[in-house]
């Protein structure tokens, strides 16, 4: 069964500043768990202490019930990756060696790099479509191919739990969708837990089996996305009025903000007219 | 741990693309074997009492007159040893701060390190009144103290990068300072003698600082081996390091000490021999051009760098003066500096 990464009575910030205190979250093992919330309500912050990126100031962040900080690094690294929102290379790095590298947790004194190795790259690269580039820079490809690459680099490290930072900031929305899908199919053909921050809501109320709202450090909602995204607790997270309406294509919540210049009889508007109240449905 | 085996995918493109690789690795070595054997050569050979390559076999085969083995086994032979082995160790602990630390600026002789070992030698010889070893093992502890220095200043914030370089050329300048005013308030003819070692020369080859050169290598190219996967990690920042396994702040801390020793090493046996740990690896990069860490053709950069300046400044420049190797590694290394600062703002990667 998929080990149970739990986060129990957290803080977390960097240096003097908490952005997190005393947060309780499991993640549910071999579903989706989408986290959003505002810029600064410490979602990106909840994930690096999930991914020991940042030391808890108090509480504890565990793994299979045991703390993620007592065990070994390389062994918590075959069971939790990262994908972080910018990571860097050096130049000239080709595709191939840059997915390879996520193999280093498997490897040790006496394990150095084998078959097996190369076939679950290839196997991490035909799933992300990116076989066809191995040979290319990294830095010659498109920003989607790139991050596809990375995704890449995360599968072949066979985490899990897999731990996304934005996969789709900077994507276009063919990509965006690309991506998610992707990783929709390793999560039910594989039964990989995902975690992952996304910034648009209707995405992650279609992507995510859970939904964890957050505002100013705290988590305001989490369950499915049907019960989290209320109109009022979008208004209570991200201070916007809208109105949900189901998703025409899968009947997820669909958040449609409103504005201050719509919402009249919300097909409508006045020209010239100012609204400076927001119209609340 | 799950497997990816259900689908399988064709591993022949990943087999080739690795072969590639390290094809063009092994050539680029090959080549810069090639080189570095020719340069130690004329190295040998050349100079006011001249071998043909015959002779010089002999000699080094232990067959040559008392003469010939006089110049090459005992006066010229030190010196090219020297020359290759501080090569290798100023490269390689440039290369190791610069992928550890990820910035080609980060490099001992730009941030202070070196600079650190030539006032404590300076100190050591002007106002100390040291002999030649106790000058190495100053310039040695001056090395360590500045490094320490730095890494406790660059370290509040966790940050290390961008900000150890800020912090190192800053100590850089103070070392400089403090250089200027040990050499102003000197007595001339001992002014002289500490300005010709900060240039940095590697002829006050002898066995003994050879031997320290070399045992210090022995000791530390398995360990910089086996952290070959750490570098790797590393050179992918922080974030993934550590998702990866990889204890991104000790590790940097081992892999800074390791690069350390090696500057302050081969600083103390030759003096600071500008630009040398700042040119190779970079250099390394840009033929191998993989994003590798391409440390061995780093290493052999740097041998050939070291060795090659000291032949000029032996023998091509013009006048009766034998120049020191520094003047000739520091003008190859100047304009590369100033082509540096000048693209790196273009693409971004040196902040």
């Amino acid at each position: 069964m998929t080990p149970i990464l739990r986060a129990e009575g957290v803080s977390l910030g960097y240096g003097q500043t908490p952005i997190i205190e005393n947060l309780d979250l499991t993640i549910v093992p071999g579903a989706i768990t989408v986290i959003v919330g505002a810029n600064a309500s410490g979602k990106s912050t909840l994930l690096k202490g999930l991914s020991r990126l940042i030391t808890p100031d108090a509480g504890q962040v565990t793994l299979r019930g045991r703390n993620i900080r007592a065990l070994p690094a390389k062994k918590v690294a075959t069971v939790v990756g990262l994908l972080p929102q910018q990571p860097v290379a050096p130049d000239g790095i080709t595709v191939a060696d840059l997915v390879g590298r996520g193999r280093y947790p498997h490897q040790g004194w006496f394990r150095q790099w084998s078959s097996s190795d190369d076939e679950i790259v290839a196997a991490a690269m035909a799933a992300t479509n990116t076989h066809e580039l191995a040979a290319r820079r990294l830095e010659d490809l498109s920003g989607g191919q790139r991050q596809r690459v990375w995704i890449a680099m995360a599968l072949a490290q066979d985490p899990e739990i897999l731990l996304l930072d934005e996969p789709t900031t900077f994507l276009d929305v063919t990509h965006q969708i690309e991506v998610l899908d992707l990783l929709l199919e390793r999560n039910r053909e594989r039964g990989t837990t995902v975690v992952m921050v996304l910034h648009d809501l209707n995405l992650a109320a279609r992507y995510a089996d859970h939904l964890v709202v957050m505002c100013a450090g705290r988590i305001v909602a989490n369950g499915t996305p049907a019960e989290t995204l209320t109109a009022e607790i979008v208004r209570h997270a991200f201070d916007l009025e809208a109105r949900i309406v189901p998703d025409p294509v899968c009947g997820s919540p669909m958040v449609v903000p409103i504005g201050r210049f719509h919402g009249v009889a919300s097909t409508t508007t006045t020209p010239g007219v100012r609204h400076n109240e927001p119209v609340v449905i | 741990m799950t497997m990816l085996r259900e689908r399988q995918a064709d591993a022949a493109p990943l087999t080739a693309a690795r072969a590639q690789r390290s094809r063009r690795e092994r050539r680029v070595v090959l080549v810069l074997v090639g080189a570095l054997l020719i340069v130690a050569a004329f190295s040998l050979a050349v100079g006011a009492y001249s071998l043909s390559v015959p002779d010089l076999l002999r000699t080094l085969a232990g067959q040559g007159t008392q003469s010939e083995n006089f110049i090459v086994l005992s006066l010229r032979l030190p010196r090219l040893t020297l020359a290759v082995l501080v090569g290798v160790a100023f490269a390689l602990s440039g290369a190791l701060f610069q992928t550890v630390l990820r910035n080609p600026l980060a490099s001992p002789d730009i941030i202070g390190v070196t600079g650190g070992a030539s006032a404590a030698a300076v100190f050591g010889m002007l106002i100390l009144g040291f002999g030649s070893l106790a000058t190495s093992l100053a310039a040695f502890a001056g090395a360590i103290i500045i490094a320490g220095v730095i890494y406790l200043l660059a370290r509040r914030g966790g940050v290390v990068g961008y900000r150890f370089v800020l912090i190192g050329v800053g100590v850089a300048f103070m070392v400089q300072g403090l250089l200027g005013y040990l050499l102003s308030r000197a007595d001339l003819n001992d002014a002289q003698g500490a300005l010709l070692w900060l240039v940095g020369s590697v002829s006050g080859a002898r066995w003994q600082n050879i031997s320290v050169v070399a045992v210090l290598l022995l000791l530390l190219l398995p360990v910089i081996r086996l952290a070959d996967g750490r570098l790797r990690a590393l050179q992918l920042g922080d974030d993934l390091a550590t998702s990866l396994g990889v204890g991104a702040e000790r590790t940097r801390l081992v892999l800074l000490v390791i690069a350390v020793a090696l500057a302050a090493t081969a600083t103390a046996a030759v003096g600071p021999l500008a630009f040398v740990a700042f040119v190779a690896a970079p250099i390394a990069w840009r033929v191998v051009g993989t994003g590798g860490l391409a440390l061995i053709p780093a290493a052999l950069i740097g041998a050939l760098i070291t060795t090659v300046a000291d032949f000029v400044a032996q023998h091509l420049l013009p006048g009766q003066l034998e120049l020191p190797a520094g003047i000739i590694t520091g003008a190859i290394g100047a304009p590369y500096l100033l082509w540096l600062l000048a693209t790196s703002n273009k693409t971004g990667k040196s902040a």
